[in-house]
């Protein structure tokens, strides 16, 4: 493989790593306050596409309210699946909250099959992400370095806000204990909500990404990347903020590696990620970077 | 009530049963008769997943896999060698599958056989994760078998799937495999294993305490409801005559999913109702799906609706009836006897019904 191509793989490898980590927040998030692996995520991804496709190519709005307008919509979305779905399981056993947000996600894939129509859509992208850069023979996707740039940036932003803020320090302060931080006076359905909202909003920043770097949109795009992204959240140690990130980079890198140098197992791709997940699971359960908790009696 | 009255009625049952199977074969239409078996084979796979879920509080979601596994091993199995030359356009198949036809009822068996041992294999590392984590597991190795089915076409005839598969199934076996699928489930749950299962499921360090052996206990539910899937997944097959690696998605899963928690997580009789209920909801629904008209408006086809449907059932069944459709009732005689004994008593008394 010539320099030219590593390197184009390299930064395509770079740029969907930057995708799985910002889904990947959301479901560490979620997973690190409530032990539930919200099953809805990536649909709630979905929908953040679906949101700006309608408001650029339906309602012709500008780019930059669009792409606000999606990210609110989206976070909207999020904290009301907790309040209908999630909250009023909070004291039943953990697996009914699991079959519940496979419901949700269940439902949001058909709901949006019923409002979206099932036949894929042409995602519009405006002609900035279009480019291609060429850099002393290396061709790359203007989109792929956007892709990086702002992921970065939103998940930089996400560090400040868990790590620098009073409403961070209250999350923190739930996931490590809900019962204290409780009478600790810190409110939990609001800080809950939160948590929802910031991590659907990422979703929906990832999703729009997505949708540049591959412009095609159907109702039921998110199983995979949400599935993936989970996976990601894994190898990082649930519930653990950097981790994701680290383990989002790690798993969109690998898989553009494993295709570019395997092209022979390229029809594998998918199955990959599972057999990383199943071996981090049985060998590494915590993650790179999870602490390890012991159940007691 | 004793055990011989008992006995007996079950055998009346069956024996009305076998009736209206015969009748049912014999004089309804195809349509009618095609819901059933679905009908039947959804028993055999919500029984079988509710074994796993229910009773040993093991949440899997790798039941498409199983599934998977049986219905490639009964339909490679079962179809006319002279078929298998004609759709495999890809790659020639593999000797010795290519001149292998064998009868339905050995290849259902080897498909169940298939799939225990598949059970196994990944049961035995993967049931030490708990409750979720264990969910993502099977669905990533329920994931891993419709992939590897994509990428073997020599074997499985890779995207393009099988078709022509001999249609088989009716409802002398979905029924008599569905009726055997709860005796053995029922049998199992109400033997010291089944007490074993059901003290995992409420507390396994309780259970490990008191002696349960945790692996042993789970890899046998784990296979035992394995096997009934791979059953079920070579009805299906010889049912639908064409399978191909889309035809075991996480779609399936949930389906049987959403059979296992509206009938109950842990009751059987919500589960067979439930189960019919399921597809004859599922294919009454099918023309407001496909759109109709009537005299003076017509409705536009909706696809997608009917699992809207039943995904906020999920949910409401979830939030609101934890315990399934009917709750704490599961069917016996003895039961049964119950009801009647406090129905007689109200009328003797002189009170209203």
């Amino acid at each position: 493989m010539s320099f030219n191509i590593f390197m184009q793989n390299v930064v395509n490898g770079l740029s969907l790593g930057g995708l799985y980590a910002l889904i990947a927040i959301g479901y560490t998030m979620v997973y690190g306050i409530l032990r539930l692996i919200n099953f809805a995520h990536g649909d709630i991804f979905m929908l953040g596409t679906y949101f700006l496709f309608y408001a650029v190519a339906i309602f012709h709005l500008p780019w930059w309210l669009s792409f606000i307008l999606a990210i609110i919509l989206t976070a909207l979305t999020g904290v009301l699946t907790e309040k209908i779905a999630y909250r009023p399981l909070r004291n039943s056993p953990r697996i009914s909250l699991l079959i519940s947000a496979i419901g949700v996600s269940f439902f949001l894939q058909n709901a949006g099959i019923v409002t979206f129509s099932g036949i894929p859509k042409a995602f519009p992208r405006p002609d900035i992400f279009k480019k291609i850069l060429i850099i002393a023979d290396i061709r790359i996707q203007i989109v792929n370095i956007n892709a990086i740039v702002i992921s970065l940036l939103f998940l930089m932003i996400l560090l400040y806000i868990v790590y620098n803020t009073k409403t961070g320090l209250a999350m923190r302060a739930i996931s490590t204990d809900t019962e204290t931080a409780r009478l600790m006076a810190i409110d939990v359905n609001r800080t809950i909500s939160i948590t929802f909202a910031i991590g659907s909003a990422l979703a929906a920043v990832g999703g729009i990404l997505w949708a540049l770097k591959y412009p095609q949109i159907n109702p039921l795009m998110g199983i995979i990347p949400g599935l993936k992204a989970f996976i990601a959240a894994v190898v990082g140690g649930i519930g653990n903020i950097p981790g994701a990130m680290v383990g989002g980079f790690l798993l969109g890198f690998t898989e553009i590696m494993l295709v570019a140098f395997l092209p022979r197992l390229s029809g594998y791709r998918d199955a990959f990620a599972f057999l990383i997940l199943i071996l981090i699971l049985l060998f590494k359960p915590d993650g790179l970077f999870g602490k390890n908790v012991q159940e007691k009696v | 009530m004793n055990k011989k009255k008992e006995q007996l009625l079950t055998l009346i049952f069956v024996i009305l049963l076998a009736a209206l199977i015969w009748l049912a074969q014999n004089y309804f239409d195809k349509y009618l008769i095609r819901i059933l078996n679905l009908g039947f084979i959804y028993v055999i796979l919500a029984v079988s997943l509710n074994l796993l879920f229910g009773f040993t509080g093991q949440f899997s979601l790798g039941h498409a896999g199983f599934m998977a596994i049986g219905a490639y091993t009964t339909s490679l199995l079962i179809l006319p060698v002279s078929q298998k030359e004609m759709i495999y356009l890809i790659e020639p198949i593999i000797w010795p599958l290519s001149i292998l036809e064998i009868p339905f009822i050995i290849a259902l068996l080897l498909g169940g056989l298939f799939a225990a041992i598949a059970a196994i294999l990944i049961g035995l590392p993967v049931l030490r994760l708990r409750g979720d984590y264990l969910g993502i597991a099977t669905l990533g190795f329920a994931e891993i078998i419709r992939v590897i089915a994509n990428n073997i076409p020599q074997v499985t005839n890779g995207a393009l799937g099988l078709k022509g598969v001999p249609e088989y199934t009716n409802l002398w076996w979905s029924a008599g495999f569905a009726v055997v699928t709860v005796f053995v489930i029922k049998r199992l749950i109400s033997s010291s294993y089944g007490r074993a299962l059901m003290a995992i499921r409420e507390n396994e360090i309780a259970a490990e305490t008191i002696g349960v052996n945790l692996t042993y206990h789970k890899v046998m539910s784990f296979t035992i409801s394995a096997f009934f899937a791979g059953i079920g997944g070579g009805l299906l097959a010889s049912l639908l005559t064409t399978i191909d690696p889309r035809t075991f998605m996480m779609f399936l899963t949930f389906n049987v999913l959403i059979v296992v928690v509206i009938g109950g997580l842990g009751n059987l009789t919500g589960t067979i109702i439930s189960a019919f209920l399921f597809n004859f909801t599922l294919e009454y629904l099918r023309p407001i799906e496909n759109g109709f008209s009537l005299i003076f408006f017509s409705v536009p086809k909706i696809p997608g609706l009917r699992m809207v449907v039943f995904s906020i059932a999920l949910l409401l069944v979830i939030l609101f009836k934890q315990k399934g459709i009917l709750g704490e009732f599961e069917f016996s005689w003895q039961r049964i006897a119950q009801i009647k004994n406090s129905l007689i008593s109200r009328t003797s008394e002189g009170g209203e019904l």
